[in-house]
C-alpha cells in the first residue's frame, strides 16, 4: 500500500506540471493562436534560471519562484514581440513551425554548455524533511509541489473568468476587432498574455528542479505528453485543462504502480481511447 | 482560410512539360553520381530522406495536413525490414515489403484515429502517436532497445544485384527513389489530387461540392505513410542498421524542416530541401549540438521570411509551377 500512495503522489506531482503547462497552452492558444511548442524549452529555461540565480547570485529557492516566471516570461514577451506577432493571419502550422524551431534553437544552446546530464538544485531548508501522515510518508517538499501548483492553477483560473482583465481578455479571444474599437490594446494584452503562459511554464520549472534535477532535456520529451494532454482535454476551458492535467497525471502514477511498463505510454493511449470515443475532446468544442 | 501556396496554378500541359524536363535533368544528375567521384553514400542517404520528404510533402502540400509524426512510418518500415532481413533471412526485395507492408498497416491505423480532428490538433496527434510507438520500440525485444538492429546483411536484389557493391546498391536506391517519386507525382496531377488541392484551399466548400473530404484525406495519409516506409526500408540497406534515432520527434522534425526548405507544396522542393539538411548534417558534424541551433534557426528565418522555400521562389519567380 505504501508504494501505491507513493506513486500517486509522483503521479499527483506531475500532474500539476501538466495542469501548469496545458493550462499556460490553452490561455496563449486562446489569444495567439498558437500551439506554443517552445512550451517545454521555457519549461527547463525555468528551471535553468533557477539554477543560476542560486549557483551565481545566491537567490535563494523563494526569490526563484518570483524571478524565474517574470524572467522567463519577459523572454517570452521579447520572443512575441520580434517574431511571433508576425504570423498574425497565417495559418496555424506556422505557428507550430516557428515555436518548434525556438525551442530547438533554446534546447540546443543549452545541451551546449551543460550537456544532457542533470545538475542538482537542493530542496529549500524550510521543506526538506517529510511527515508521517499514517497511512504513508509523505516528504514536505512533494506536497508543496502538488498544493501550491493547485493555488496558482486556481488563481489563473480567477484571473482568467472572474476579474475585469480576464473579461477583456475573453472577449478578445472571440473577437479581436470589436475589442479594439472599444479602446483596449490587444497586442499589449497578446503580448502580456504570451507572457503569463509562458511564466506558467518557468515556474513549473522552479518547482520540479529538485524533484527532476536541472537538465536541457527535461521538457522536450514533457511537452509531447502535454499534447495529448490538450488533445485529450481540449483548449476550450481553463478549468477542463486543469482537471485533465491533474486527472492524467494520477492515472498515470496509477499505471507505475499496477503495469510499471506502460507508464511511458498510458497518456498516449488514453489519448487514442478519447478520439475514438469523442474526437472533440472530452471538455473542447469543435476545432 | 488556409492559405499555404499563395498563387496555386492550374494543371496545364505546359506545366507537365516543364516539371517532366525538371525530372528527366533531375534523373541524369543523379545517374551521373557514381561517375563525378561524389561519396556515393551521402547520396543515398540523401535520396531517401528525399523520398520520405516527398511523402510528407504529399500530405501537407497537396492535403494541407501538417504531420508531426512521419519518423513512425520511417522507423517501423525500417525495423521490420531489417527484422525481416536478418531474423528471417528474405532476400531484399521481400524484406522491402514486409517493411512497405507494416508502414501500409501502422498508417491505416494512425490515419484513422488521427484524420478525426484538423489543424493543429492532427500535428499534436501524429506527434503523441509517433512518440507513443517510440516508447513501444523502445521496450519491444525484437527491436534492441537502445542498440537497434545492426549488421543487416545487404543480400541480392531479385537474386541478381549484388547490394554489397556499391554502385550497384546505389543505381538501386536512385531506382526506387524516382519509382516512388514518380508515383507522388502522378498522384498530384490525378484526378484525386486536385481533389486534395481542393479540400487544401477550402474544405467546406469541397465538402457542399459533394467530397467526403474525410476518404480523401485517410487515402492521403495512407499513401503518404506507406510511401514513408518505402523511404525507411531503402534506408535499411543504405546505413545497414535499424535504431531509435529513426523514430524519434528530432527525426520528424527534419522532415519538416527538409520540406520547408524546399518549398511546401512544390514537387521537387522536398528532394532539394533533403540535399541541404543533409549536406549540412554532414559538414557540420563536428559541431556537436550547435546543429540543432542552425536547424532551428533555419525554421526561424523560413517561416518568419522564406515561407515559399527555394524551388517556392524559383516557381514563383518564373510564375510555372515545380
Amino acid at each position: 500500500m505504501q508504494a501505491l500512495y507513493a506513486q500517486l503522489l509522483v503521479g499527483l506531482i506531475n500532474g500539476s506540471f501538466y495542469a501548469l503547462l496545458s493550462l499556460g497552452l490553452a490561455v496563449i492558444f486562446g489569444m495567439l493562436n498558437i500551439i506554443n511548442f517552445a512550451h517545454g524549452a521555457l519549461y527547463m529555461m525555468g528551471a535553468f534560471v533557477a539554477y543560476f540565480l542560486l549557483n551565481l547570485g545566491g537567490i535563494n529557492y523563494w526569490w526563484a519562484l518570483l524571478l524565474a516566471p517574470i524572467i522567463v516570461g519577459i523572454f517570452g514577451m521579447i520572443l512575441e514581440r520580434t517574431m511571433l506577432q508576425w504570423l498574425t493571419g497565417l495559418d496555424h502550422l506556422y505557428g507550430l513551425l516557428l515555436t518548434f524551431g525556438i525551442a530547438l534553437i533554446v534546447q540546443g544552446v543549452f545541451q551546449n554548455y551543460f550537456g544532457s546530464s542533470g545538475l542538482p538544485y537542493a530542496i529549500p531548508d524550510q521543506l526538506k524533511g517529510g511527515m508521517n501522515l499514517g497511512f504513508m510518508f509523505l516528504p514536505v517538499y512533494r506536497g508543496w509541489v502538488v498544493v501550491f501548483s493547485l493555488v496558482v492553477c486556481l488563481a489563473t483560473w480567477f484571473l482568467i473568468e472572474k476579474t475585469q482583465l480576464g473579461a477583456y481578455l475573453r472577449a478578445a479571444t472571440e473577437n479581436p476587432t470589436l475589442v479594439r474599437a472599444f479602446g483596449i490594446n490587444v497586442p499589449r494584452m497578446i503580448t502580456l498574455t504570451y507572457g503569463l503562459g509562458v511564466g506558467l511554464a518557468a515556474l513549473a520549472g522552479v518547482l520540479s528542479a529538485p524533484i527532476n534535477q536541472v537538465r536541457p532535456l527535461m521538457g522536450a520529451d514533457l511537452i509531447i505528453v502535454v499534447f495529448a494532454v490538450v488533445v485529450i482535454g481540449g483548449m476550450g476551458s481553463i478549468m477542463g485543462s486543469i482537471i485533465t492535467g491533474f486527472a492524467l497525471g494520477v492515472i498515470e502514477g496509477l499505471t507505475k504502480y499496477f503495469y510499471p511498463e506502460a507508464s511511458n505510454t498510458v497518456v498516449f493511449v488514453l489519448m487514442v481511447l478519447v478520439l475514438l470515443v469523442k474526437p472533440t475532446g472530452l471538455t473542447g468544442r469543435a476545432a | 482560410m488556409t492559405t499555404l501556396t499563395d498563387d496555386t496554378l492550374p494543371v496545364t500541359p505546359r506545366a507537365m512539360r516543364d516539371e517532366m524536363i525538371v525530372f528527366v535533368l533531375m534523373a541524369l544528375l543523379l545517374a551521373a553520381v557514381p561517375f563525378t567521384g561524389v561519396y556515393p553514400f551521402f547520396v543515398m542517404q540523401a535520396l531517401c530522406f528525399a523520398l520520405l520528404a516527398c511523402a510528407f510533402n504529399l500530405l501537407i502540400g497537396y492535403g494541407g495536413l501538417l504531420s508531426f509524426g512521419h519518423a513512425m512510418f520511417l522507423g517501423t518500415a525500417g525495423y521490420c525490414s531489417a527484422h525481416a532481413l536478418k531474423v528471417w533471412a528474405l532476400p531484399p526485395e521481400l524484406g522491402i515489403l514486409v517493411g512497405i507492408a507494416a508502414a501500409f498497416v501502422l498508417s491505416i491505423i494512425t490515419g484513422y484515429i488521427s484524420i478525426r480532428r484538423q489543424g493543429i490538433y492532427f500535428s499534436m496527434i501524429t506527434l503523441a502517436l509517433s512518440q507513443l510507438l517510440y516508447f513501444i520500440y523502445l521496450q519491444a525485444p525484437f527491436t534492441h532497445g537502445e542498440d537497434g538492429i545492426q549488421g543487416i546483411p545487404q543480400g541480392h536484389m531479385f537474386g541478381v544485384f549484388d547490394l554489397s557493391k556499391p554502385t550497384v546498391l546505389y543505381y538501386v536506391v536512385l531506382a526506387g527513389f524516382l519509382a516512388g517519386f514518380l508515383l507522388i507525382f502522378r498522384i498530384i496531377n490525378s484526378p484525386f489530387g486536385e481533389v486534395l488541392k481542393a479540400i487544401r484551399e477550402n474544405e467546406p466548400r469541397a465538402i457542399s461540392l459533394g467530397y467526403r473530404t474525410d476518404q480523401y484525406k485517410f487515402l492521403a495519409f495512407v499513401l503518404s505513410g506507406t510511401l514513408a516506409g518505402f523511404a525507411g526500408s531503402l534506408k535499411v540497406f543504405v546505413a545497414q542498421n535499424a535504431s531509435l534515432t529513426d523514430v524519434h520527434w528530432t527525426m520528424s522534425g527534419e522532415v519538416v524542416l527538409m520540406t520547408l526548405v524546399g518549398g511546401l507544396g512544390t514537387i521537387f522542393g522536398p528532394v532539394v530541401g533533403a540535399f541541404v539538411i543533409i549536406a549540412m548534417q554532414q559538414y557540420l558534424a563536428g559541431f556537436g549540438q550547435w546543429v540543432t541551433v542552425i536547424q532551428g534557426a533555419i525554421f526561424v528565418v523560413c517561416v518568419l521570411t522564406f515561407r515559399r522555400g527555394v524551388i517556392g521562389e524559383i516557381a514563383h519567380y518564373f510564375r510555372r509551377s515545380l
